[in-house]
């Protein structure tokens, strides 16, 4: 596949003022996203993991506009000179994702009604509304239903449904499944991939959950407190992780069947907060191998020559190549 | 050995208008001392309403028991006077929640709370309840404890917080530890390192655990046996290793099925089809049956029930298992 890039981002920043004084001036600010570059490409599913704090949703958040970054840019314009990629986003909880007075075909088919500024007619709405809910299975009688009257697996396939309305070239999935339970997962996670395959469609799949993040990736980003460390193909991140926080993290996850020793020891570790940021290496309270070289900022770099692997450590990427290529400024 | 909690063939529902919602359909379920037990189950097969009922937690007069018994320590818990439960709760059966901010008074401070608690289940001096606050804490690897005494909850992380109630829970060498989704509001990360500390305490001090989860995977880390609950039900139980590696109800092999993990990337995963049932109108027969792929005419008539004998080995509700009702 030639790759073709539909989205970047260039160095991402986001703060939040909190705790603002008499004047009404910010003390402090929390720092959701510090530094991330991003490539997304056509047809890919590029999965973003890591855990709570780490700006994952910051980031679908500017991407589809709810946040302004404070600095980095977005370009959603294409090099080959295509028209500018169009985003439409799936939410965790379908809950509260959905109009709760809307009939389904309604929630289905507002983003038309946006798109066209409300020169669209009731027909036409409707009938987009049931080709789209055919696709992710809902039976077309049910169009004049409202979201209480659907499960939680159904109402995510709504919330997908609307998405895919306004055929959009990239879909963010912001925690697609967390809210459902393992074999309404297993649906919504099948049913994503077979619309993936039959429109080619791009996702960017924002999750915690390592083993979703797993099966559907093409590429996988590990976040942490707001910077990218490691980026990888899926298979290669999740098989030989670089990064020592991707290394804790996959080791954290727990799998099925392997019991954990009585030997194995609960050492403290919390997630720094990011109020104040650390200096240098933002892993460097927790990580085992910190050394000499980690009090200075780490750069996102290539893992060696012709390597698909970035990551953000030193360390790591002096250990696999010996002629260190340019870093990024 | 007379087992820490047994609870019999327990039914019970909730009054609704025009009818009930039939939470519980028959469970049985026991702990033994010194043992970890899972319940997995998704949302609404009843796993917390069993653990809410076997401490008496379900707001009186919400809810009828049709059937069937709960033991705890001896103590008949179905009868037991509010009084009896006040001693049994939090010294000898312990309890900890899935959101440990909730569980924590926002407006007072951890050490102001944990003294309480202590005091409450053992007179002493506040100055000494303060010192046996602060060996918790460092029980629980706290590196400064005296600092978090002196914190409000809200300045504490998910993980910290959850150890707090892990020591509080711990500080009357309780009998019994219910646990309920204990780790779900936290990272993996941390969620290892509270596991791995509440296993290292229970077998310190010789506390049983009820662990109730819905992730399949730590159960199969952290449990002795499991229990599979479906619709109000325990479906299947035994060894955890066995209940893994060789499901017998379609109800578990489905769930294991079902995760992602198992199936090559992009696959198609295996899922269960349609929906959990409706608890208010349940099926006469199997509660499972109208998503099994091995269902027969039999499934339809009379629910399967899960035997008991011999004690802790594997058994499935199921009357498509071959010797059902008759254990491994």
């Amino acid at each position: 596949m030639t790759a073709v890039s539909i989205l970047t981002l260039e160095d991402l920043q986001v703060r939040f003022p909190v705790g603002m004084d008499w004047l009404g001036r910010p003390k402090q600010h929390v720092h959701a996203l510090n530094g991330v570059d991003l490539e997304v490409f056509r047809g890919e599913t590029l999965g973003v993991v890591g855990e709570s704090g780490c700006g994952k949703t910051t980031l679908a958040q500017v991407l589809i506009g709810l946040v302004k970054p404070t600095a980095g840019r977005m370009v959603r314009e294409r090099p080959d000179g295509g028209a500018p990629t169009r985003m439409q986003i799936v939410f965790q909880d379908p809950q509260s994702s959905l109009n709760p007075r809307l009939p389904v075909w309604r929630i289905i088919s507002e983003p038309l009604y946006v798109q066209r500024k409300g020169r669209i007619s009731g027909t036409d709405m409707r009938r987009a509304a049931a080709l789209a809910a055919v696709q992710v299975e809902i039976p077309p009688d049910h169009l004049d239903r409202f979201p209480h009257e659907f499960s939680g697996g159904q109402r995510q396939r709504i919330a997908i449904a609307r998405a895919l309305v306004s055929e959009p070239d990239l879909i963010l999935l912001d925690e697609p499944t967390s809210a459902l339970d393992i074999s309404v997962q297993a649906q919504i996670l099948n049913l994503l991939n077979e619309l993936q395959r039959q429109r080619g469609l791009t996702y960017l799949l924002i999750s915690h959950n390592v083993a979703v993040v797993r099966h559907m990736s093409d590429r996988v980003a590990v976040m942490y407190l707001g910077q990218i460390v490691e980026l990888g193909s899926s298979a290669e991140v999740m098989k030989d992780p670089r990064h020592p926080y991707t290394r804790l993290l996959l080791e954290s996850v727990p799998q099925l069947g392997q019991a954990v020793g009585e030997d194995a020891v609960s050492s403290s570790t919390e997630l720094p907060g990011n109020r104040q940021l650390p200096t240098g290496c933002f892993f460097r309270d927790r990580c085992p191998m910190a050394r000499a070289g980690c009090e200075r900022p780490q750069a996102l770099l290539r893992a060696g020559a012709g390597s698909q692997r970035s990551v953000r450590c030193h360390v790591q990427v002096q250990v696999q190549v010996q002629v260190q290529e340019a870093p990024c400024p | 050995m007379m087992p820490v909690l047994s609870i019999r063939e327990l039914s019970l529902e909730f009054p609704i208008y025009r009818g009930a919602v039939k939470a519980l359909n028959g469970v049985t379920l026991e702990v033994g001392r010194r043992e970890i037990v899972g319940v997995v189950g998704e949302s609404g097969s009843g796993k917390s309403v069993t653990s809410m009922l076997a401490m008496r937690l379900l707001v009186e007069g919400s809810y009828v028991v049709t059937a069937g018994s709960v033991t705890m320590l001896g103590t008949d818990i179905l009868a037991a006077s509010e009084r009896t439960m006040l001693g049994l709760r939090g010294s000898k059966v312990a309890m900890i929640f899935q959101e440990p901010m909730t569980a924590l008074n926002p407006i007072r401070k951890v050490g102001d709370q944990m003294v309480e608690v202590i005091r409450l289940h053992r007179p002493m001096a506040a100055a000494q309840a303060r010192a046996e606050a602060v060996d918790l804490l460092q029980d629980m690897h706290v590196a400064d404890p005296e600092h978090i005494l002196d914190t409000y909850p809200f300045e504490l992380s998910g993980g910290m917080r959850q150890r707090v109630l892990l020591a509080l829970a711990f500080s009357c060498r309780p009998e019994l530890l219910i646990a309920d989704e204990p780790t779900t509001a936290l990272d993996v990360t941390v969620q290892r390192q509270v596991l791995l500390l509440m296993r290292e305490k229970a077998r310190q001090k010789n506390t049983a655990i009820l662990f109730i989860t819905h992730d399949m995977a730590l159960v199969s880390q952290f449990c002795d046996r499991v229990y599979v609950m479906y619709a109000g039900s325990a479906v299947e139980d035994g060894p955890t290793a066995e209940v893994l590696a060789a499901p017998r109800h379609p109800y578990t092999r489905g769930l294991l099925n079902a995760l992602p993990d198992r199936v090559a990337s992009r696959a198609v995963i295996e899922a269960i089809q349609g929906s959990v049932p409706d608890l208010t109108s349940l099926p006469a027969g199997c509660a499972f049956a109208g998503r099994c792929p091995l269902a027969g005419p039999a499934c339809g008539e009379r629910p399967p029930s899960l035997a008991v004998d011999p004690p802790g080995r594997h058994h499935a509700a199921c009357w498509a298992v071959p010797g059902h009702g008759s254990g491994s």
